[in-house]
């Protein structure tokens, strides 16, 4: 398999999970919260999703068992934040940092421990493109996940669902006044965000590396609140942004495979050096409309 | 008569050590217009919230249709049939005005720009549909909200001070449609603190002082006075009349200015030449968004010029200049939207006040002055009447018409050669609206430049010297205050002249 047809193989997967991830802290963002604890989510979302898997192999209890962990820690976020009135910076962090505690607990005696992956289903005919043809063979989530895309992109531009998402993000009290419920509209948003990130967890320890390993999220819950900022909000920018950096990801790695004489350090580093310049580059653009 | 639709039986509401409503007793009936009179923080607006589901009262009761109700949030007084026009309008700015409408009323959006411009021109309130919110004048945006309240059909509809933004031609329309719901059976509470307006257009009236009822009233059976001392407690300030005096030299002018708006939805200025000198103050009235906030951002220096010498400030020209150089070089200026650009409202009285009045003594070396930017406040508390717990109190937390006295009281105590002021008494009750233009006529007459940006007639009458009208864009020759009538500067104002 040349390096090529390997990025292309797997550019699909290695973006998922930051997808996922981003995509809900992006609604959560909509309506004018910000959960820094992404990464801890993801993480209790892995364990949780790895461990479910481990003892019933039923990928789709693990998937959902990581995806509910997450929404129920996140649902301890917007208590904090909506119903205590907590700093949400916080609220955020600590909410976080217990994922991670509580990901390592569930994780402990499982360390290093491996489950199967979901097979792959092909596209037929072009799944034997020379090359490209990698980019055709995925597993059913992230099938999944192209026409999920376009639905919660029609469900934030182009319904009454995502015009009060951002109608509470921008003036809650107005919100208010016109009769909407502020704070559940919020404790939905969290949960939803909360939710993504464990499924996006969850897949990154059952599918695509399915594989314990306390500390396998990696920072990816980090990458994705930046994605957020580097996609504007929007969902068509913010999936570009995450397939960019599985791209980026991945060729850092088939760079060290192929024995590029180039520190892995840097290589390893390439991802958020091009969320740096390219931060500065939409910010610039936006100064000069 | 027929039972009430609305009554309110000792409704008492406290915040903190204020006691906004005490026991408060109102009767509003169907096919009526009902006034709620006051003046700014004797209750009006927390008596709205408790009726709109905002705030739950701490006692009393209120019953709808005979019936007790508790309506606990916005949507629930909303079912019931209440529709409220906010004097902080309810509006979503980064939304198009029929988002904004969508956001309440079910429908496609198609349809429902449709229904908007019926409703428009039915009622006389023009909006596009598909115009940006945050593009819109103070005026506009009222009228998308009103608009907005219509098209739920209430059966209640509260305004809250509703003429304040209006041009004058614009207020009869607005009162036939209010009489025309009422005709059809529908009950209207109607804020306000003018007179002549409650008088013209209300069957009852309540009057509150310090949040108690002190009074019940046909209002069309008293004089103004008569309502106003009820109001006030005491009698009226008196009006002060602008004497003519020479004025000096031009310390602000403009100079053929044309700016292309790069808002479709703006309005863009054409040929604009004006001068203010010493000493005088001159008005520009129009009906808003005729270009009354481009040439606001201009004058003060939020929107600069390519051409340097179409502004003059001082003698010196500042069309280049940025907003903070044209402050330091004796430009105040008190901006129409006053939470947000006037203030900051999360901040407290006494950050607002360091906000435009830091290079007045209460730095020192890049470290604050607390004492003397709290000494300012008070003064300022003080002088104006701001009726606010303490200094300390977020700029938010203040109703609209102290928040204004506040505004226009501490750029007036930075002593300004030059100052421009957009709609000095927006919200302000009559007794403090001549206090105000008491101070705006004391400040001419240390030899300060005044120019007032006003949609309301009879305030420019009463403090200008001369007047311009803006209308599309376009600024009218300088009229005289003393040769002309308010009809022929309405005539300018609707481009007849």
């Amino acid at each position: 398999m040349t390096i090529l047809a390997f990025v292309f193989a797997g550019i699909l997967a290695a973006s998922l999970p930051l997808l996922l991830a981003a995509l809900g802290e992006m609604v959560v963002e909509k309506t004018g919260l910000l959960n820094l604890g992404i990464e801890g989510m993801m993480a209790l979302g892995a364990a949780v999703g790895f461990v479910a898997v481990y003892l019933t192999g039923s990928h789709v209890l693990g998937l959902a068992g990581g995806a509910l962990a997450a929404a129920l820690l996140s649902l301890a976020f917007a208590g904090m934040v909506l119903g205590a009135r907590a700093n949400q910076v916080a609220a955020g962090l600590a909410v976080g940092v217990l994922g991670l505690g509580l990901s390592a607990l569930f994780g402990a005696s499982y360390e290093s421990f491996t489950v199967s992956g979901l097979p792959k289903l092909a596209v037929p005919a072009l799944s034997d493109l020379p090359v490209l043809g990698g980019l055709f063979r995925q597993d059913v989530l992230v099938w999944a996940a192209i026409p999920g895309v376009v639905v919660l992109w029609w469900v934030l531009e182009r319904t009454k669902a995502g015009l009060v998402i951002r109608a509470v993000g921008e003036n809650a009290d107005a919100a208010r006044a016109i009769g909407y419920d502020v704070v559940l509209i919020r404790a939905g948003a969290v949960a939803f965000g909360g939710a993504m990130a464990g499924l996006g967890g969850a897949y990154a320890s059952t599918v695509l590396t399915p594989l314990w390993a306390e500390g396998m999220i990696a920072g990816r819950g980090w990458i994705a609140l930046a994605l957020v900022v580097f996609g504007t909000w929007r969902t068509g920018r913010v999936t570009l942004g995450a397939l960019l950096f599985g791209t980026l990801v991945l060729g850092g790695l088939a760079a060290q495979a192929a024995g590029a004489r180039v520190p892995s350090q840097l290589l390893a580093s390439l991802p958020y050096l091009v969320t740096i310049v390219m931060l500065c580059i939409l910010s610039a653009g936006r100064r000069r409309a | 008569m027929p039972a009430p639709l609305l009554s309110l039986h000792g409704v008492t509401k406290r915040y903190g050590p204020v006691l906004a409503n005490d026991a408060v007793d109102l009767d509003v009936a169907a096919g009526s217009i009902h006034a709620v009179l006051g003046e700014n923080g004797a209750g009006k607006s927390t008596l709205m919230k408790l009726i709109a589901g905002v705030e739950r009262p701490d006692a009393g009761r209120i019953e709808w249709d005979g019936a007790p109700v508790a309506p606990s949030s916005p949507a629930q007084a909303q079912r019931m049939g209440v529709g409220i026009v906010f004097q902080h309008f309810a509006l979503f700015e980064t939304l198009s005005v029929v988002q904004n409408v969508a956001l309440v009323i079910p429908g496609r959006q198609a349809d429902l720009a449709r229904r908007i411009r019926d409703t428009g021109d039915r009622f006389g309130l023009p909006v596009n549909p598909d115009a940006m919110v945050h593009r819109l004048s103070v005026g506009e945006r009222q009228r998308v909200e009103i608009i907005r309240c219509l098209m739920l059909d209430p059966r209640l509809l509260i305004l809250d001070e509703p003429t304040s933004v209006l041009p004058p031609q614009a207020i009869p329309p607005l009162f036939d449609t209010l009489r025309g719901m009422r005709d059809r059976g529908m009950a209207l509470l109607f804020i306000s603190h003018k007179l002549g307006e409650i008088r013209d257009l209300c069957d009852t009236a309540t009057i509150l002082r310090g949040g108690r009822v002190v009074d019940r009233v046909d209002p069309r059976d008293r004089t103004p006075t008569e309502l106003a001392q009820a109001m006030i407690g005491r009698d009226m300030p008196p009006r002060v009349r602008a004497v003519p005096r020479m004025p000096g030299t031009v310390r602000l002018s403009l100079e053929g200015v044309t700016w292309d708006n790069p808002d479709p939805f703006g309005t863009s200025l054409s040929d604009v030449s004006l001068g203010v000198r010493s000493g005088e103050v001159v008005g520009i009235a129009g009906i808003s968004g005729n270009g009354q906030a481009e040439m606001a951002a201009i004058l003060s220096g939020e929107v600069t010029l390519d051409r340097a010498d179409a502004v003059t400030l001082m003698g010196r020209p500042a069309g280049r200049t940025g907003a903070a150089d044209r402050r330091r070089a004796g430009l105040a200026f008190v901006p129409e939207d006053r939470l947000g650009r006037g203030a900051v409202p999360d901040m407290s009285l006494s950050d607002n006040t360091l906000l435009t009045a830091h290079g007045h003594g209460l730095t020192w070396r890049g470290f604050l002055r607390h004492a003397r930017e709290r000494a300012m406040t008070s003064a300022i508390i003080a002088n104006n009447d701001v009726r606010t717990p303490s200094a300390a109190t977020e700029a938010g937390a203040l109703s609209g018409g102290n928040l204004q006295k506040f505004v226009m009281g501490r750029e007036i105590a930075l002593a300004p050669d030059v100052l421009v002021v957009a709609q000095p008494t927006w919200g302000v009750d009559v007794a403090a609206a001549a206090a105000i233009r008491a101070r705006l006529i004391a400040l001419r007459d240390a030899g300060c430049a005044v120019l007032v940006i006003s949609e309301e007639i009879e305030e420019l009458f009463e403090i200008c010297d001369r007047m311009h009208v803006l209308h599309h864009g376009r600024l009218s020759p300088s009229l005289t205050t003393a040769d002309v009538t308010p009809t022929d500067v309405g005539r300018h104002m609707i481009g007849a002249a």
